[in-house]
């Protein structure tokens, strides 16, 4: 979140209610969000370094990483050029029915995944909308890669927008404006002006987005029709072995999605950090 | 700063409205497009398969034993972990903000992690922390606490899911809250308590809700993590949307799409009231500042 004018204020003095709500909330912190996180690695490597190793060289394994990043690869790009898009026509022009498109956008954030893999099936399944028409072409698109794809895409469709919409706003049309009189063209102007202005934002949104894409389970298990070697994706191939009781293995290959997140939380730390010390 | 301000009077003055920026017809055209091929029409899909239906057989299929015990738990662990969720994003809220303590910007990156962290891998770690031999797990078994395989599981995996959206909806407007108000507070009379309560709470009053909306919505929904804590026993702790995976494992698409027809119509409602409520915290922050 952008904090244009971050008020100055002394810090309290080191009193009763000051250390027992710092003590707290550090409680909670360890309970809920550390010991989870220390639980992945520790659960990872119970059965040693070799065993951890293994379980990731699983051609299994292998193949789910893969296709994890394929989904990604087309998922992010096309939620990066549509979210730019979306925020410069809702932050720098003024039309009809604005306020409802940016409440559309939000959309995908409140349906639950297993309801958007759902409406997947709807229309491209065997019984749905195109599934005729695609078994005469021999397309597949549910339990295929193109489903598995098109439900990452639905799952983090609103997250590089829902990071540019509110710091495209809070600066305003005004820099374009006066780029637009000095007589520069659309494109100049969002290269020159827009771009150095949201680079930050876009750049967070995109990580964000890439560790949602990756790691998305609801949707893409509803979709994928689970086969292995073919349509698991990382999170899938951590159901399957965990189902298996395989425990350390499911772990193992979970400690990656962990080192993910963690990368991206951190990543997101150090450009707030940056950003705060050079306005 | 904005660079009209700046600009020499005679090119503002040459048209008195700014002009127009380029771009409008080709960005909405591609947002509109995307958005109604990735979204709005696959959701058409769900909303007409509904009226396919008849009234008696999506009745039938929504009010079986099974789909409403699976929808009040969903609902009802939701509610009570967006409410729990309201006082610790609250807590931590006040303490990021208020408070320097060493190592703050670490547990400010730590509390986006149920953002960022797949819903499978939460599921499975919190279950090995609770399950009976886990690392809380063992303390709390003993006294007949079982949370994993139980619905308290799925309140505590909604609890972990939902920790961000409070804190991050809170934390701005605390930040940008004028020192002035509590100082004026505390200068007519007020204690630290009445200062908060009466004073800093209605001001994150509207974001303090807008947070629970969110968190509210997103439990609602919430599948990756649940479904390996839960133990997902029907009419005891299988949420809605296992039903739903449930019916189209069965080919029963009917049925699934009536529990997901309702499932929908709730996030559609909660997508509203959030909307209705970031417009009332823009009103009021406005006001304060």
């Amino acid at each position: 979140m952008s904090s244009v004018s971050r008020q100055h204020r002394p810090a309290p003095p080191l009193g009763l209610s000051r250390l027992v709500l710092t003590g707290a909330a550090l409680v909670l912190v360890a309970l809920l969000l550390l010991l989870p996180l220390a639980a992945v690695f520790v659960e990872a490597l119970r059965k040693g370094w070799e065993a951890y190793l293994a379980a990731l060289r699983e051609p299994d394994a292998w193949s789910a990483i893969k296709l994890t990043l394929l989904a990604a690869a087309i998922a992010v790009p096309a939620n990066l050029i549509f979210g730019v898009c979306a925020a410069w026509a809702v932050t720098k022009h003024r039309f009809w029915g604005r306020s409802m498109l940016v409440s559309l956008i939000d959309l995908p954030f409140s349906v639950s995944p297993v309801v958007a893999g759902l409406v997947y099936v709807l229309v491209f399944g065997a019984h749905g909308w195109l599934g005729g028409w695609l078994q005469q072409h021999e397309l597949k698109v549910i339990f295929a890669v193109p489903g598995i794809v098109l439900a990452t895409i639905f799952v983090t469709f609103p997250l590089v927008a829902r990071e540019l919409i509110p710091l495209m706003q809070a600066q305003g049309p005004e820099e374009e404006q006066a780029a637009a009189i000095l007589g520069a063209s659309g494109w100049q102007t969002f290269w020159r002006v827009t771009l150095p202005n949201i680079r930050w934002g876009v750049f967070y949104g995109v990580i964000l987005c890439n560790a949602r894409a990756m790691g998305e389970f609801g949707a893409v298990s509803v979709v994928s029709g689970h086969i292995r070697g073919q349509t698991n994706t990382i999170p899938l191939h951590v159901e399957v072995l965990y189902n298996e009781y395989q425990s350390s293995a499911a772990f193992a290959v979970a400690s990656l999605l962990t080192l993910l997140a963690l990368a991206t939380v951190f990543i997101k730390s150090a450009l707030e950090w940056y950003r705060d010390r050079s306005p | 700063m904005s660079l009209a301000t700046t600009l020499p009077a005679p090119l503002l003055r040459a048209g008195k409205t700014p002009p127009a920026l380029p771009g409008l017809h080709l960005t909405l055209g591609i947002t509109l497009l995307y958005l109604s091929l990735v979204v709005l029409i696959p959701l058409c899909a769900l909303v007409l398969k509904t009226f396919t239906l008849s009234w008696s057989d999506f009745l039938a299929a929504v009010t079986s034993p099974r789909v409403l015990a699976s929808l009040r738990l969903s609902f009802g662990a939701a509610l009570i972990a967006a409410t729990v969720n309201a006082f610790t994003g609250l807590l931590l809220a006040w303490v990021m903000v208020r408070y320097p303590f060493p190592g703050k910007r670490v547990v400010d990156a730590m509390i986006d992690l149920p953002f960022a962290l797949p819903t499978a891998v939460a599921g499975i770690s919190l279950t090995a922390v609770l399950a009976g031999n886990g690392w809380i797990g063992q303390f709390l078994e003993p006294h007949g606490i079982k949370v994993a395989y139980t619905p308290l599981g799925v309140v505590v995996a909604l609890i972990f899911i939902g920790l961000p959206f409070v804190v991050r909806a809170v934390q701005p407007v605390l930040e940008q809250l004028n020192p002035e108000i509590e100082e004026a507070a505390t200068c007519l009379g007020a204690g630290p308590f009445a200062c908060f309560a009466r004073v800093v709470l209605p001001l994150l009053l509207p974001a303090l809700i807008t947070g629970y909306a969110m968190a509210l919505a997103r439990g609602i929904g919430e599948y990756g993590s649940i479904i390996f804590i839960a133990g997902n026993m029907p009419l005891v702790s299988e949420i809605a949307p296992l039903v739903i995976v449930g019916k189209l494992e069965q080919y029963d698409y009917a049925g699934a799409t009536a529990v997901a027809s309702v499932m929908l119509i709730a996030s559609f409602a909660l997508l509203l009231l959030i909307n209705a409520l970031q417009a009332w915290q823009r009103r009021s922050s406005g006001d304060l500042q």
